[in-house]
């Protein structure tokens, strides 16, 4: 049994919850499922922050559903106590769980555009809770709504309540979401990947936002992430989850510095190593893309890529980075020519692209594929590995049954895949696995080059590791130019030889990887940098102390900042 | 009791042996009605003659005509009618709605606005003006609830295949240069036949209802073949007289739907359930 103690200055006090042996499992009408958590214990002081890390699967949303006493459907909790302030959430009734969500234990979503009802405004979902507890008049909970804006530093605090969720950024409605949570004065905040959606830059603002707000009241949270960095900006202790056990726990510092099991060893060293994927850059050689000052838009008159250019030799990698609204990945969109371009050019090994897909040759499509970022959605569930893979063999070279097969199996040996999985369909396969099936299918038509959208951010980060370890030696092996399209300015540094920065629809900065991200620094680039989470404890205090200047410097060439 | 992997629930069940029942009358009619439809075998709401040794289970009709035999070759033409209209006005809506989901642009409009026009109508009226010029032939009889019917499965599958248009192995097939009928066949269609199987379950019930409703009128099936829309139309003044025979075709027609839209039930139900649960 371990014991988290709060920082100084806080609410001071025993455990507000203690978690003993818990474990929860799936049960279906064919019996038992899987067991989702096995075997967890843990203590919460009073004002103290637990961090639950873990990849997906790992159980920790669950665990952070089991304090609220919820579990997902067919997900049931079938050992171990949940004590809060000495009373068993498992052992109380509908009505006494109904007084404990909202002033016991509060959460706060990834996505907060899903939690919020559209046809409502904020300040009428954030008074609910205490109205509905009866803990506050409406008068007095708008007026605490109006405070917790102004704490959490929303822009018009008094005004802020009007407004309908979709008049918000989302950064905002993050936000207003851990309003509306502390309405109620919880005791218990779950936050679970609370930042996740965000962007970089976002990230920051609403974790410095989050943490005031958990000082200031000294409430205790239990905070839910997959980014190590991340957590260890806000919690005091992290519990470290694999596949529903705990793997390590400890506090925040000892976790980062002293990491005493292997697999928390892994998640450590692959942030703070940073080995190179580069190639070896080969100038002199013309280009094999070529995009010159292209315009396109969508049907507004907005223009979404505004006089972009971008070049891409043989065997070398391009990053394209932004925020999103950016516009990088509509860049994808306008060279594979799903999104025709108003003006400007696009060269392929020499020659213009036509920009509507239509009238794009077999040859010229061949030679482009792209590799998605949710591998869910680009697989369709319902072809075998065999269908997907070996329909661009057949497709492009009108190969026998007998020869794609082969050629599948080929392919399937250099994803490191079994064999065996020429049979399978997408759902029986992991998210790694069906990125390599993406993969497979793009390496199956034989292109010169690969666009990979945002392909490791759907991953886990030891997942996506190996897919760019993947990437790089089939680099290596058959000579492909990469156009990578990503926000990860982490993965961007490790691999790409340039990379190119957008900023609502412009290049803003571009060249040489080492160059673009050394000083001088553009301050856009500058601000990217400074907000990539690092794994440190004093990271987020640093970044805040330079960051008005950062931004005062964006606005000063004239760009505005997203969000 | 498990069917596909999925538990079957009791009215699912209850829904599936009635359909059973119907589909074992309807394809074995001749060989379990006692007499043909056609035979008449006494007196009118009598009984029947002497050289027919069987006793009637629910008496003879206004012809003389054994009503028992007629409810048997009733269930054939309803159930195989209304499953040919509901199959061919399904072929027509789907390829429509998927051409016109994957194509946007003028030709979904066209299509979209030609639906809109068909529906503005109630579909009874139009199938009345319709069969009263073109004349009760069953082909015609066929084609044109098919037709009228298609637009709602034009919706349906319009709309599905708006979503699965918008995933991006659909834009993967697009961007590798493949024709419209191969995205439709492979990439959209085996990944709306969940919904589609449901819904053709339900127009089934539709399609059946309208021909019992059209026979009612005389516009649908035509005398001597028996269908339980007309029979209750034959029958109905005898309800006045204290007899059951209108209620044995009504309470058939009740039935069949009842038990159809159990089965739909069950099937949506499992298709609105998240992947890989029960």
């Amino acid at each position: 049994m371990t014991d988290i103690a709060g920082k100084s200055g806080r609410r001071a006090g025993g455990d507000i919850l203690r978690v003993t042996d818990l474990r929860v499992e799936v049960r279906t009408d064919r019996g038992p499922g899987p067991v989702l958590v096995d075997n967890v214990s843990f203590d919460l002081k009073r004002g103290a922050v637990l961090g639950l890390i873990g990849e997906s699967g790992a159980g920790k949303s669950t665990i952070g559903l089991t304090t609220l006493g919820y579990t997902r459907g067919g997900c049931y909790i079938t050992g171990g106590a949940l004590n809060f302030e000495g009373k068993d959430i498992r052992q109380m009734s509908g009505a006494e769980r109904r007084a404990l969500r909202g002033p016991g234990v509060a959460y706060i979503a990834q996505s907060a555009a899903a939690s919020f009802n559209p046809s409502h405004t904020l300040m009428q979902q954030v008074c609910e809770i205490p109205v509905r507890h009866g803990i506050m008049s409406e008068d007095d909970a708008s007026k605490e709504a109006v405070k917790l804006f102004r704490e959490l530093e929303l822009p018009n605090p008094d005004t802020f309540g009007n407004r309908y969720p979709h008049q918000v950024s989302g950064g905002q409605l993050q936000r207003a979401m851990a309003a509306m949570a502390m309405a109620a004065r919880p005791d218990i905040l779950v936050f679970d990947e609370p930042t996740t959606a965000l962007d970089v830059t976002t990230q920051v603002e609403v974790l410095a936002s989050f943490r005031k707000l958990i000082r200031e009241h000294g409430t205790a949270a239990i905070y839910i992430t997959h980014d190590l960095a991340v957590v260890a900006q806000i919690a005091d202790h992290i519990m470290v989850l694999r596949h529903g056990k705990m793997v390590e726990y400890g506090t925040s510092d000892q976790i980062l510095q002293d990491p005493r099991q292997d697999y928390t060893r892994r998640l450590v060293a692959d942030r703070v190593a940073g080995h190179s994927f580069r190639a070896d850059l080969n100038t002199g050689e013309a280009p094999i893309l070529a995009v010159q000052n292209v315009v396109a838009s969508y049907r507004s008159l907005a223009k979404v890529i505004d006089g972009v250019s971008v070049e891409v030799r043989k065997g070398d990698t391009v990053a394209v980075v932004g925020e999103s609204g950016s516009g990088k990945s509509t860049l994808a969109r306008v060279i594979i020519g799903l999104l025709p371009r108003q003006s400007g050019d696009i060269l392929f090994q020499g020659q213009s692209l036509p920009p509507a897909l239509a009238n794009r040759s077999k040859d010229q499509l061949r030679r482009i594929q792209m590799i998605y970022q949710m591998p869910d959605v680009a697989l369709n569930p319902n072809q075998t590995l065999l269908e997907i893979i070996g329909r661009p063999v057949q497709f492009y070279f009108g190969r026998s049954n007998a020869e794609v097969r082969t050629r599948v199996l080929e392919l399937l040996r250099m994803m490191d895949l079994p064999e065996a999985f020429i049979s399978r369909k997408p759902g029986e396969l992991s998210g790694g696995q069906k990125q390599r099936v993406g993969i497979a299918r793009a390496l199956a038509a034989e292109p010169d080059l690969i666009i990979c959208d945002e392909v490791t951010s759907a991953l886990d980060q030891l997942v996506g590791e190996e897919i760019l370890r993947l990437l790089k030696r089939l680099q290596d092996e058959l000579g492909l130019a990469y156009l990578f399209i990503t926000h990860d300015l982490g993965t961007v540094k490790r691999i790409a030889n340039k990379v190119a920065v957008m900023l609502k629809g412009k290049l803003v900065a571009g060249g040489e990887t080492s160059r673009v991200f050394a000083p001088p620094y553009h301050p856009y680039t500058e601000l990217l940098l400074s907000s990539v989470p690092e794994m440190r404890s004093d990271w987020l205090d640093q970044v805040l102390t330079g960051r008005a200047k950062t931004i005062a410097a964006v606005k000063a060439a004239q760009i505005q900042v997203p969000g | 009791m498990r069917l596909f992997g999925h538990r079957v629930t009791i009215l699912a069940m209850l829904g599936m042996a009635v359909i059973i029942i119907n589909l074992v009358a309807a394809i074995g009619a001749p060989w379990i009605a006692p007499w043909d439809q056609a035979e008449i075998v006494g007196d009118a709401w009598g009984d029947p003659d002497a050289d027919h040794v069987y006793v009637p289970l629910m008496g003879l009709d206004n012809l003389g005509r054994d009503l028992f035999s007629r409810l048997i070759y009733g269930a054939r033409m309803s159930i195989g009618l209304s499953f040919i209209i509901t199959c061919l006005s399904f072929a027509i809506g789907i390829t429509t709605g998927f051409t016109a989901a994957v194509l946007k642009g003028w030709v979904d409009t066209a299509l979209s606005r030609l639906v809109d026009l068909l529906l503005s109508m109630p579909t009874l009226i139009f199938a009345f003006i319709i069969l009263s010029v073109l004349g009760t032939e069953l082909p015609v009889l066929i084609v044109t609830i098919a037709i009228l019917d298609s637009t709602k499965v034009f919706r349906l599958s319009r709309a599905l295949a708006m979503n699965l248009a918008a995933l991006e192995y659909v834009e993967v097939a697009r961007v590798r240069g493949e024709g419209l009928w191969w995205v439709i066949r492979k990439e959209i269609l085996p990944n709306a036949m969940a919904p589609l199987i449901a819904e053709f379950g339900l127009r089934f019930s539709f399609a059946f209802l309208f021909i019992a409703a059209l026979s009612f009128l005389g516009l649908g099936i035509q005398p001597p073949d028996a269908d339980w829309g007309s029979m209750v139309r034959d029958y109905r003044d005898m309800i006045n007289l204290d007899s059951t025979a209108p209620l044995y075709p009504a309470g058939a027609i009740a039935l069949l739907t009842i038990g159809v839209n159990f089965v739909v039930d069950w099937m949506l139900a499992i298709h609105s359930r998240s992947h890989g649960d029960g």
